[in-house]
């Protein structure tokens, strides 16, 4: 963090967004990750002389919710441009892009920092295709080119310079990262390189109204990454004019070992991309009767998701919001809820902590989860019919991580089914009190602390499985004569 | 009877049907004559001689089977900007001299699926970038009407060989007037249609907004049937248009009785050679005859056709030849020091003086400070010219003018002056622009060399350009000269 007080950074993020066709922007070609070399990579794909472009209409459908989902406007009329540059994973000598008329204009996300809501302005978002991969090792002194990648879809997703530190930037990205995973547009898979951000940064004196010289470092891929490479971006900027120097506007590139940024090229030699109207692809028009149906695919935002869950289920905003994080937990949330029939608060503690702590521990997710929604939901009724207390509970939930078989056969094969019995309880409290008249005495004397020793020990002497409720009852009125 | 290379489309088609001839024996002897003739000429790149005898056995069983369409057995030659898979598909440069395309154009699917039989593939100007095929990699292509004068372009080999007998019909296409100019100077029939008629697929970009494929050959009801096969709509061209194809044969034979034909004042006006413009004003009374209705129009703004184009045309094929960059195929320069040199040195080997020429003016216009100036500036007045056409259709049916200001002219002569040589396409050009049809066709000689005439159409207009172009070919005979040396 800044330790200058008088200096205010200005910071706006580009993100790209791989999109989740099963098809490339432009051809047939497949975008799965993780295939060997140039097997993804088809006449089109290469840029073989002759070839043209055909937009895949479910990548258009994809920008579309992704623009409604930020509340802005969707072009009525949009075009592809041509971006030129020479490297060697751009087969055609040019990037199909858009530039002068993108389908996302004006839109918005509202970011959380602390108690405060604070609106960051999205300035576009356009489609593009996605460049091949150059590979450096393994090829002595020779560079590999892989164009499995090239054409995948993409949004790139500019914002307005509203964001004024790395905390509010990691904000930004959390967000826009999860609506985008919601909305099923993309994996959100940073590594993969799915999801990955440049970000803008310039700093000025607090209270002025220009924006200093501003540099943008590329690529960063993962939230730490973009935290650090700010961080270090506003501190190297402010020691720059402080001891009389220039910002210079450049890219920089992040390293992530040693957390700095340093120089790519400078705006001399910055690519004039002579962009113009790509003639292989027509504009594309988006009707209103297009939106209405696209807005009708929606799915319910974490947002609004986070409301209902804090009215329909009277969870705290904590517990509504880790719910929603993810649209997978989120169902897996309320299938627990329908499927059990037990307290919703309960539901959601025994999914926020046990589930995920466990899953945590497995280095699993949801969708791999070992613990289906319907099993947990069958360990949960369990406890609300009073089968089993809440902490026997927690010994059948880790069997069922074990893989040892649903709760019933579980609390079946291991004699777990609660002590309800009155008199059983009872009886084995006064084998207690008889084997302790010491602690006896000394509870009545007023050491009330002594009340835990009993719990313990009536406890140890059922296995655990006295009903809870009934043992503290019974207990008080024995041990009060 | 007449032999094979004299005969017609559907004079070739019924001797297939008849068992008259085989399609194996006409192949042979169109392969022979290249064998024999192109020597003279260079028409051609890449005979395909295995290729068109398996093509050709293939045609026979299918007329055996009585299978047969109207082009089964026929053979063509295809300009070699068409990819054609397995065979080499140059685009007459160096770059691609050794790129064996791995796939079909889509045009080329759709004859081999008529049964047409590919003899080879037509020189050209280097990616089609020329107006008398003087920029071939693989040297220039002789006018068989004067060896000693270009046959236009870019089409050139395309154009030599048909009027040489060496094929029936040729695939070409036109970007400025290349499929017409050529035609012109060789006494064909050439036929630009509309721009999306004809599927883009596979054939090597120059100026994708004004690229559209067409043909040419020795009648317009030839070209009618050989354009049926050729269009359509493509998914896999987005400017297709999608749009049932006209039949373009069976109109051929409605009489013309009131048709009106414009004739834009400044086709007619300085600059057109004494001797052309007497063959064209010749047609224009023997269309009078045929009951046509004649009547001046004015397109107003063709005098800014050809200084838009040299910004459009350009622009898009600076862009479209980025790809050439000898990373993945094409010309790859050798003992280059990095990767700038490699790029550097291999356009600058693989690329002739024209396309380089034509690379930097689009690379200028696009830059950044330029581009409103230039590029921006030539699509509105490319909006200006289809409005000349728009208001010229609301008159008349079509419009008539002359192909190219002159008949052939010498090889080399304006190969130093690369604007006397741009203002060859100073007709042809502005239906490029516009997108419109347009075609040309024989109207006459001088001095033993061929004028052409223009016809120039609404949007899918063809099959009244077509109709047009027969009943005058009903009329004349200009159409079936052939040249001397040639017969």
């Amino acid at each position: 963090m800044s330790q200058h007080a008088e200096w205010e950074a200005v910071i706006g993020l580009e993100v790209h967004c791989q999109l989740l066709t099963k098809t490339k922007i432009f051809s047939g070609a497949s975008t799965t990750y993780g295939a060997e070399p140039n097997t993804q990579a088809d006449a089109v794909t290469l840029g073989l002389p002759g070839v043209l472009p055909v937009l895949n209409a479910e990548a258009l459908n994809m920008a579309v919710k992704f623009g409604l989902a930020v509340d802005a406007q969707i072009a009525p009329r949009c075009v592809f441009a041509r971006k030129h540059y020479f490297y060697p994973d751009l087969p055609k000598g040019y990037q199909i892009s858009q530039y002068e008329l993108p389908i996302v204009a004006h839109g918005h996300l509202d970011i959380e920092v602390g108690e405060q809501v604070k609106r960051i302005g999205i300035t576009r978002a356009h489609l593009e295709e996605d460049a091949g991969k150059s590979l450096h090792e393994n090829f002595s002194g020779m560079t590999g080119i892989d164009l499995n990648r090239a054409g995948t879809p993409l949004i790139e997703i500019v914002s307005e310079p509203d964001i004024r530190s790395s905390v509010e930037a990691v904000a930004y990205l959390k967000k826009l990262h999860q609506l985008v995973v919601f909305l099923g547009v993309c994996d959100g898979n940073m590594q993969e390189g799915s999801f990955r951000c440049d970000a803008n940064v310039s700093v000025r004196r607090k209270g002025t109204e220009k924006f200093g010289t501003r540099t943008e470092t590329k690529n960063i891929n993962s939230f730490r990454y973009v935290e650090k490479a700010i961080e270090y971006e506003i501190e190297r900027q402010i020691e720059v004019i402080e001891s009389g120097g220039k910002i210079v506007q450049e890219t920089r590139l992040f390293n992530p070992d040693t957390g700095e940024t340093r120089s790519m090229r400078s705006k001399e030699n910055a690519n004039d991309y002579r962009y113009f109207p790509d003639p292989d692809l027509l504009p594309v028009v988006v009707t209103e009767a297009d939106v209405a149906r696209i807005r009708g695919q929606m799915p319910e935002l974490p947002e609004a998701m986070r409301d209902r869950f804090m009215s329909q289920y009277g969870l705290s905003k904590y517990d509504a919001v880790t719910l929603t994080g993810e649209r997978a937990l989120a169902a897996y949330y309320e299938a627990v809820v329908k499927s059990s029939g037990a307290d919703a608060k309960l539901c959601a503690n025994w999914v926020s902590t046990d589930l995920l702590g466990a899953l945590n521990k497995l280095g699993k997710d949801i969708a791999t989860s070992p613990i289906s929604a319907d099993a947990l939901a069958g360990l949960l009724k369990r406890i609300a019919d009073k089968t089993i207390s809440g902490k026997i509970a927690k010994d059948v939930f880790e069997a069922m991580c074990a893989g040892e078989g649903d709760a019933d056969a579980i609390i079946k094969a291991k004699g777990l089914v609660q002590i309800t019995d009155e008199s059983a309880i009872v009886k084995a409290i006064e084998d207690v009190m008889a084997k302790n008249p010491d602690n006896v005495a000394a509870y009545r004397g007023g050491k009330d602390k002594l009340f835990g020793f009993f719990v313990g020990q009536v406890m140890k002497a059922t296995g655990g499985k006295a009903n809870p409720d009934a043992l503290n009852r019974l207990l008080k009125e024995k041990l009060a004569g | 009877m007449n032999a094979p290379h004299q005969l017609s489309i559907r004079e070739l088609s019924d001797g297939l049907r008849g068992k008259k001839f085989s399609s194996r024996e006409l192949t042979q002897h169109f392969l022979k004559r290249i064998d024999t003739l192109d020597p003279q000429l260079n028409s051609l790149i890449t005979v395909t001689a295995a290729r068109a005898q398996r093509q050709a056995e293939a045609a026979d069983a299918r007329i055996a089977r009585g299978e047969a369409g109207p082009l089964t057995g026929i053979p063509l030659i295809q300009k070699d900007i068409f990819c054609t898979q397995g065979v080499r598909t140059s685009c007459a440069s160096q770059m691609l001299d050794r790129f064996i395309a791995p796939y079909d154009a889509t045009i080329v699917e759709k004859l081999d699926a008529a049964g047409m039989v590919m003899l080879g593939k037509a020189n050209m100007d280097e990616f089609a970038m020329g107006s008398s095929n003087e920029t071939s990699w693989y040297g220039p292509v002789c006018n068989p009407w004067d060896l000693s004068r270009v046959p236009g372009g870019s089409s050139g080999g395309s154009v030599a060989a048909v009027a040489a007998g060496l094929a029936p019909v040729a695939t070409a296409t036109d970007t400025g007037g290349s499929i017409r100019q050529p035609a012109a100077l060789t006494n064909l029939t050439g036929i630009k249609p509309t721009y999306g008629r004809v599927s883009r697929y596979g054939m090597i970009a120059f100026a994708s907004s004004l690229d559209q494929a067409g043909v040419v050959a020795r009648s317009a009801e030839d070209a009618a049937v050989v354009l049926q096969a050729m269009s359509g709509f493509d998914p896999r061209d987005s400017t297709s248009v999608e749009r049932p194809v006209d039949d373009l044969v069976t109109g051929l034979n409605q009489p013309i009785k009131g048709l009106r034909i414009g004739l834009p004042k400044e086709y007619f006006a300085e600059g057109l050679a004494p001797g052309a413009r007497a063959c064209v004003e010749a047609a224009i009374k023997k269309f009078e005859e045929l009951g046509a209705v004649i009547k001046e129009i004015s397109l107003p703004n063709s005098p800014l056709s050809v200084p838009t184009y040299y910004v459009v045309a350009p622009a898009e094929a600076s862009s479209n030849l980025a790809r050439f960059d000898g990373v993945r195929y094409g010309h790859r320069a050798e003992g280059v020091k990095n990767l700038e040199d490699l790029y550097k040195k291999s356009r600058g080997e693989g690329f002739g003086a024209e396309v380089q020429r034509r690379i930097m003016i689009g690379t200028y216009v696009l830059s950044h400070g330029y581009y409103d100036a230039y590029y921006l500036k030539a699509q509105k007045v490319r909006r200006l010219i289809y409005d000349d056409f728009k208001r010229a259709f609301a008159e008349v049916d079509v419009v008539l003018g002359p192909t190219a200001t002159d008949v052939a002219f010498k090889l080399g002569s304006k190969t130093d002056d690369p604007v006397a040589m741009y203002l060859n396409d100073i007709y042809t050009i502005a239906a490029n622009l516009a997108g419109i049809p347009a075609m040309s066709l024989p109207c006459g000689f001088v001095d033993g060399l061929p004028v052409g005439l223009q016809l120039m159409g609404n949007y899918f207009d063809e099959a009244r350009l077509l109709n047009v172009a027969h009943q005058y070919q009903q009329a004349t005979n200009w159409h079936q000269q052939s040249p001397k040396g040639f017969a």
